[in-house]
């Protein structure tokens, strides 16, 4: 695909990551933010081909991962009922909730669907007008615009049967407590493309200037990903800590107006407890109270579910970089992609199932694949 | 979080008051619509998610990146590049896998 | 993908089958076999997906409830002896969404399908039998399609349907139409293909592109749709295995990569042999549209369906002459050595990356699902 294909030479990776080593001088921690970075990362092996100086650490920018449990537990609930259609990303079907996952309900007769789209289950609600569709507004400022546009066109069309369940969070507030966490390790940070293309790079001078740290807008191919870390270590090393934009093909300074516009209308900030982690203040959006009414939290009313997290799962560690997935003693023991204790488990970008998928090699010892990994 | 891809924008029209595009994306054909980007022309690219055409895909800013890549360690170039010289020596051969190579990217 | 397997349930035994009445249900509490099927007490649709909760299912639930000797072969058909002669037998059960697509019908599926999973064992393949579950409502001139699909597709492969039942069901207890086939097929003398043969050194061809038979049934899929020009590439795959048999009957093991694609079958091959398979991702054989629908859905095409090409683990001194006799077939002519095997990481299938990197190409957990992030 056009300007897909161009970011993946493997000649240019080459060039990038001399760059990268004959810049690097001593040890850096890097956190990439975004969960479909480190699908980049681990899927090309770019880890293993960047100097040992250059640490990666997984950030908590997966959306599947950090959606909070009581979130998950009320979309079981809903899904469950019998006038429901419950729509969804992929993502979130074997993200597990108190004792169960979206399969699981299907399994027991609820009407989960997967959609590409929030406009499929738009479509879906014109489609069944005597039924309650409901779509699992989830993501990250990049999935925020897409959801509320749907929204307002239900509104607009006049659609009644439509509603959304929001859990989505915001990147900026996630960076400030992961920077206010006494044991942080992190000294840089790719900041996620796609959200930067929605909300522009505003928000980040004060917190590259706060903390210390620069801050690179990084794209999602390998060469991007590649030139991200190349323009990070070179601030690091020349000691400065501003904003660079690594993805201007995707970026602009000002971000999408007209999204911006569109989230003013449709959600407000709000506190947002993030899996793992907790309540990080300001890190969410709802409904703003002029679309209540297409809010699924209030049209059906769910109390009574009983939350509990696995006490061994640790993902709120590993989310902030405080521990490394095969440090956490459940680790492909009892925690494993197909009986995972925590969403970080779950989704191909949870930073323990990339570690299960692509490390464990490492653990078994394959020095013969690794002396002939080169080209 | 976010897949989004670049995709060039084949058609577009006005669906149920909406601006929708026909996006296509390398021979995959789908829709996006393009209510957030509204001065978007045909011919032009976008970066799509969740079929939302979500940002312009500045064309000239790709190529310069591209560019930037290209000029980078050109030294080395002249001394020959150690990392094929290391694939070259390291590397094992397999049967037909020149042909293969060429096989696989047609 | 959420609501349909795709593909036939392979192997032995069907996951989508409903236990007969009578069997009293299991108690999760009281079961005693290790974490699998606890924390789904039902039947999922992953269960379905060729991947490690189909294993799961066949290896906890029918393999114990079945024992045999034969059963445990555990491959796409077994090889049973009778009266002196040695012959490949398989089942396959077909339930498609939609019933007609790019490239094919449930009808051509149903056929090669069986057909192919005999041709994996080097048999030629006689005869079949065919069983339809249709659904209460649905057109006679649809049944009349499929059944024609099926018949020529029977034809063209000469083999001749031997057998067949239909049950009809009530309005909403089937999808339109469910296929179940079986077929029997002879093994010729010296042809031994099993994962057990496979050893360091051998040498790994894909026949042709892989995926394109998953794009072209996602293409058409509820809720997925989008615009491709692609079409399955199901085939009968039993003329491009006698070229290759000619060129030496010692080829190690065949598989056809369906449910769970190429990364299944050679999941299963590296498990089954206790050795390690390494992969150079440069050399599989990906169509642009293939790469591309993956690319927006977030798939990856070493997970997705093939309905008619094979991947062969063939010792190395004939690695060239059977890479040759593939590429001068019909079928074949886009084949390519994509990996060998090893020793290192037993059990384990290694990809390595265009870049350089390496990683692990894993055993698909269940459905393949789109991602957005």
């Amino acid at each position: 695909m056009k300007y897909i294909d161009e970011f993946q030479d493997p000649a240019l990776a080459r060039r990038l990551l001399d760059e990268i080593r004959a810049t690097v001088t001593r040890p850096w921690a890097l956190m990439e933010v975004c969960g479909g970075q480190t699908h980049t990362i681990i899927r090309h092996g770019i880890d293993q081909l960047l100097p040992d100086q250059v640490e990666l650490i997984h950030g908590p920018g997966c959306p599947v991962c950090v959606t909070p449990l009581e979130v998950i537990d009320k979309a079981l609930e809903i899904a469950s009922r019998p006038e429901v259609i419950f729509c969804s990303f992929g993502d979130m079907l074997r993200v597990p909730g108190t004792g169960r996952d979206l399969f699981r309900v299907r399994s027991e007769g609820g009407d989960v669907r997967v959609v590409y789209s929030p406009l499929d289950a738009l479509r879906i609600a014109q489609q069944n007008p005597d039924r309650e569709v409901v779509f699992f507004g989830i993501g990250f400022e990049t999935t925020a615009p897409p959801n509320a546009m749907t929204v307002y066109q239900a509104r607009r069309l006049g659609i009644r049967n439509f509603s959304l369940l929001v859990s989505h969070v915001r990147v900026p507030p996630a960076i400030e407590a992961i920077m206010q966490s006494p044991s942080c390790r992190v000294q840089a940070f790719l900041a996620a493309g796609h959200v930067c293309s929605v909300m522009g790079v505003g928000e980040y001078p004060e917190l590259a200037e706060r903390f210390g740290v620069p801050i690179v807008v990084t794209g999602f191919e390998p060469l991007d990903i590649l030139e991200g870390v190349r323009r990070t270590v070179a601030q690091l090393e020349r000691g400065e800590h501003t904003v660079d934009n690594a993805y201007p093909r995707a970026v602009r300074p000002e971000g999408n107006p007209a999204a911006l516009a569109m989230l003013e209308d449709v959600f407000e900030v709000t506190d947002r407890s993030w899996r793992g982690i907790g309540v990080i203040p300001g890190s969410g959006w709802r409904l703003s109270p002029r679309y209540r009414d297409y809010d699924a939290e209030y049209r059906f009313s769910v109390t009574g579910i009983d939350t509990r997290e696995p006490a061994q799962c640790r993902s709120g560690e590993v989310l902030q970089g405080l521990l490394k997935p095969h440090e956490c003693e459940a680790f492909d023991t009892i925690c494993t992609p197909r009986t995972p204790l925590g969403a970080t488990m779950v989704s191909s970008e949870g930073a323990c199932a990339a570690y299960y998928l692509y490390r464990r090699l490492d653990m078994k010892k394959t020095a013969p694949v690794e002396a002939s990994s080169v080209g | 979080m976010c897949l989004a891809v670049p995709g060039r924008v084949l058609e577009i029209e006005e669906r149920d008051g909406t601006r929708m595009a026909t996006v296509d994306f390398g021979g995959v054909v789908k829709e996006a619509c393009l209510e957030y980007l509204p001065d978007l022309q045909v011919g032009e690219y976008a970066i799509v998610h969740v079929g939302f055409a979500l940002q312009k895909l500045d064309e000239d800013s790709a190529r310069q990146t591209l560019e930037l890549f290209a000029q980078l360690g050109m030294l080395q170039e002249e001394f020959g590049d150690p990392w094929e010289m290391a694939a070259e020596a390291g590397g094992l051969p397999l049967p037909g896998s020149g042909e293969a190579a060429q096989e696989a990217q047609r | 993908m959420a609501e349909t397997v795709e593909t036939p349930t392979r192997g032995d035994v069907t996951a989508s089958a409903t236990p007969p009445s009578g069997i009293p249900p299991l108690d999760p509490t009281a079961w005693t076999c290790p974490a699998p099927l606890r924390d789904h007490p039902r039947i999922v649709m992953g269960h379905g997906g060729g991947g490690a909760l189909s294993a799961e299912l066949v290896q906890h639930i029918f393999a114990p409830a079945f024992g045999g000797e034969v059963l445990a072969q555990m491959g796409d058909s077994a090889t049973v002896s009778l009266g002196g002669a040695r012959l490949a037998f398989s089942t396959d059960s077909f339930v498609v969404r939609p019933l007609f697509f790019p490239g094919g019908s449930i009808g051509d599926l149903a056929v090669n399908g069986t057909l192919n999973d005999l041709a994996m064992s080097g048999a030629r393949a006689a005869y079949l039998s065919c069983g339809f579950i249709l659904e209460e409502g649905v057109e006679l001139s649809v049944v009349a399609r499929v059944a024609d699909a099926f018949g020529t597709a029977a034809r063209n492969a000469g083999v001749e349907v031997a057998t067949g039942d239909t049950k009809v069901v009530e309005a909403g207890h089937g999808d339109g139409i469910f296929i179940n086939t079986a077929g029997i097929g002879l093994i010729p003398a010296g042809v031994d293909l099993r994962p057990q043969r496979v050893v360091p050194g051998d040498v790994v061809i894909v026949s042709g592109a892989i995926g394109v038979h998953g794009v072209a049934i996602m293409s058409v899929r509820e809720g997925l749709e989008f615009g491709v020009e692609i079409e399955s590439d199901c085939a009968a795959l039993g003329g491009l295995v006698e070229a290759m048999l000619a060129v030496t009957p010692d080829l190690h093991v065949l598989r056809d990569p369906t449910r769970g694609g190429l990364a299944a079958s050679l999941n299963e091959i590296a498990a089954a042999s206790g050795t390690g398979v390494v992969i150079q991702e440069r050399h599989v054989p990906v169509p642009p549209p293939v790469a591309n629908a993956c690319a927006i859905l977030g798939l990856d095409p070493m997970y997705v369906a093939n309905e008619g090409k094979l991947v062969a683990f063939v010792p190395r001194e004939h690695a060239d002459a059977v890479l040759d006799a593939m590429r001068a077939h019909p079928l074949g002519g886009d084949a390519a050595v994509i990996g060998e095997v090893v020793d290192a990481h037993p059990g384990m299938v290694v990809a390595r990356t265009g870049l350089g990197g390496t990683r692990v190409v894993d055993l698909p957990v269940g459905e393949q699902l789109p991602r957005i992030c």
